[in-house]
């Protein structure tokens, strides 16, 4: 990561990498609610409409379905498209237009179609949303063939990723988190591009690897600070999209180590973790010193107490003490 | 209902190519029909079995660019816009020389290279996709129309409010081609909806809505022409409601008996659109034996589709991985 720039928050990140694509390519044409003159639910799309008008950021009603089947028929007659479902939550209403239509089209039509379009929503946990506004279902869209996911932790990698995304030949879901939109970061003033399937390395270390996705990511890298001043040293892994996935980075990291953890927001049975305990066992089994371990949200639907909320949810002190362990095995 | 009067008349070499369209439409599906239960093609079919003059009177007035969204029942719709017979016969055998490789089938048969965007497995989904590829074509500024075809079991899904809406408020150069054949699947369209008359929803949105006779091509191509001359013009998206009927089941296995009476199937069968294109055709004064030749004509045209199918082969199973993204 770049240490050369300014410093600005996430949300204005993925502001301007639509602003630079949508001065790059024409046919960009963003369709959501909330997105024109209001600038965006969470300040997403601020400015935009300023510029590009009602032609390119198309305000629409409560039209999930719709919309989000109009921005993929767009793609496929070759309007590039950004259909914001604003809430990640919001997209399950939308649920078959993309796993039935979007991902599927380039292989059904055999290559001829592509629907270049992404789905962009803010997933996870923040401030009592309770259990319609929180959920993080990436898990799901990478079990669908013909979607690619990413899931930015940073105004870095969302600026990045998100310019990616939009000169993709296909559909990519751009999976923001909620609570990240105000935090800050340093982008750098030029253009520059993340390709997918590019793990991060957040911190380098040799007991243990942590891979966490999204704002995991923080929760894991501040642990990583307490275990060292404990005398564990973790390394921190990144993957920024899960498909395509880094599977070389992350196992290489786990042979190195020989002991993984993985962080993961959304609840640990068939999630997005116990992929990455399967690729550790198919890839690094001689390797693994312990049992890898997830810590992920316990399986209930997001709790409206603040008290319960934040038991559900992995927290710094749950990481180290899982780590310490962990270790001690 | 009674023949319509035209308002304008259609030559009569219009008319023999309506015909023709119309019998290879309906050669075609019996084709497919004997096909499959002769556990020649794998998967499942539905077939468009006495629906063909709405496909051809719609297509008819498309051009090459203009993009249609089909259905399940979207054979007829392929053939109508112009994709080749050879090539839709040989998706449903599943191969390669299909329009998909042999990775679609009947419901996924895609041809964009002849503006077919596609059949689609999934009743109602096409409606918002034909809505954005009418958006698209609406920035392009070329001029470009997009036809949307579904059946009335598509209506009362929340997808079809949710397109035609948008269609109706982006005032879209889209036409709305509802093929009512009164049944969905086994469910009879008047215990689903309180209201039957589709075309009368588009009032809802502030469309127009326009009914029309769906066994007679002709009826069918004068209503279509209109719609699609508004789209064209930018005068906004239509909904026209096609009353028609599937002589066959809703797939091939299905019987079609147990939720309808043979009467009512040969009561339709009376309006027959092959039959009633060759009787105006006569009464126009055209000869029995050039209907004949026109005829063979088809039959020619079918065979050469199935001979092109039969022999053509199967995809290589180590290209499986292809095409995904």
């Amino acid at each position: 990561m770049s240490d050369q720039g300014r410093v600005i928050t996430y949300g204005d990140a993925g502001v301007e990498a639509l602003r630079e694509e949508m001065r790059r390519d024409d046919s960009i044409v963003y369709i959501g609610q909330g997105i024109g003159s209001r600038g965006g639910n969470f300040r997403q799309t601020r400015g935009l409409w300023q510029e590009f008008g009602d032609d390119r950021l198309r305000d629409t009603g409560i039209c999930e379905l719709g919309a989000t089947g109009a921005a993929i028929g767009a793609a496929m007659a070759g309007t590039r498209t950004v259909v914001d479902e604003v809430f990640l939550d919001f997209a399950l209403e939308a649920i078959t237009q993309i796993v039935q239509q979007a991902a599927n089209i380039s292989y059904m039509s055999n290559g001829k179609i592509k629907a270049p379009v992404v789905i962009r929503g803010a997933m996870g946990s923040v401030r009592s949303a309770g259990a319609h506004h929180s959920h993080t279902f990436y898990n799901w869209f990478a079990n669908t063939p013909g979607l690619k996911v990413v899931l930015p932790a940073t105004p870095y990698d969302l600026k990045g990723l998100f310019k990616t995304a939009l000169r993709e030949p296909g559909p990519v879901a751009v999976i923001e988190h909620k609570s990240l939109y105000n935090t800050k970061g340093v982008v750098p003033e030029e253009e520059y591009l993340i390709p997918f399937g590019d793990a991060r390395i957040v911190r380098e270390g040799k007991d243990l690897t942590i891979v966490a996705m999204s704002r995991m990511v923080d929760l894991a890298a501040k642990a990583a600070v307490v275990l060292a001043e404990q005398g564990v040293s973790a390394e921190v892994i990144d993957p920024r999209s899960i498909v395509p996935l880094d599977r070389q980075k992350i196992t290489d990291s786990i042979k190195r180590t020989g002991r993984l953890v993985v962080i993961d927001e959304s609840p640990s049975y068939c999630s997005f973790a116990g992929e990455l305990l399967a690729i550790a066992a198919e890839d690094c089994f001689n390797e693994l010193k312990v049992a890898p371990k997830r810590v992920c949200s316990l399986g209930v639907p997001n709790p409206f107490s603040p008290v319960l909320e934040n038991q559900m949810i992995p927290t710094v002190d749950r990481i180290v003490n899982e780590v310490h362990d962990l270790m001690k095995q | 209902m009674s023949e319509r009067v035209l308002t304008e008349q259609i030559s009569q070499e219009l008319l023999l190519t309506y015909y023709k369209k119309v019998l290879e439409l309906r050669l075609f599906e019996l084709k497919v029909q004997e096909l499959y239960r002769n556990a020649r093609l794998p998967g499942f079919v539905h077939l468009y079995v006495g629906e063909e003059a709405v496909a051809v009177g719609v297509c008819s007035h498309l051009e090459k660019a203009d993009l249609v969204f089909s259905t399940h029942r979207g054979h007829g719709h392929a053939l109508a816009k112009g994709v080749p017979a050879g090539i839709v016969l040989a998706e449903l055998w599943g191969k390669k020389t299909g329009s998909s490789g042999g990775r679609g089938g009947s419901m996924h048969l895609y041809a964009p290279e002849y503006g077919f965007m596609g059949t689609n497995g999934i009743v109602g989904a096409p409606i918002p996709l034909a809505t954005g590829a009418a958006l698209s074509a609406k920035l392009k500024k070329k001029s470009g129309v997009v036809v949307c075809f579904f059946g009335d079991g598509a209506v009362n899904s929340g997808s079809f409010h949710e397109a035609v809406n948008l269609g109706a408020v982006w005032n879209l150069p889209v036409v709305y081609v509802c093929e009512n054949n009164l049944y969905a699947t086994e469910m009879a369209f008047r215990r689903a909806t309180k209201n039957t008359s589709v075309a009368s929803r588009a009032a809802a949105y502030g469309m127009l809505g326009v009914e029309v006779d769906g066994q007679d091509v002709v009826a069918v191509h004068e209503v279509a022409q209109a719609a699609i001359q508004r789209a064209r013009e930018d005068a906004g998206p239509t909904l026209i409601e096609c009353k028609t009927y599937r002589y066959v089941g809703h797939h091939e296995g299905d019987p079609g008996t147990d939720y309808r009476t043979r009467e009512e199937v040969q009561h339709w069968k009376q309006r027959d659109p092959v039959k009633l294109a060759r009787k105006r055709l006569l009464d126009s004064g055209v000869d029995e034996k050039d209907l004949q030749a026109a005829d063979q004509e088809v039959e020619r045209l079918i065979d050469e589709a199935v001979e092109f199918a039969e022999q053509s082969p199967e995809p290589s199973a180590d290209t499986v991985n292809e095409h995904v993204f």
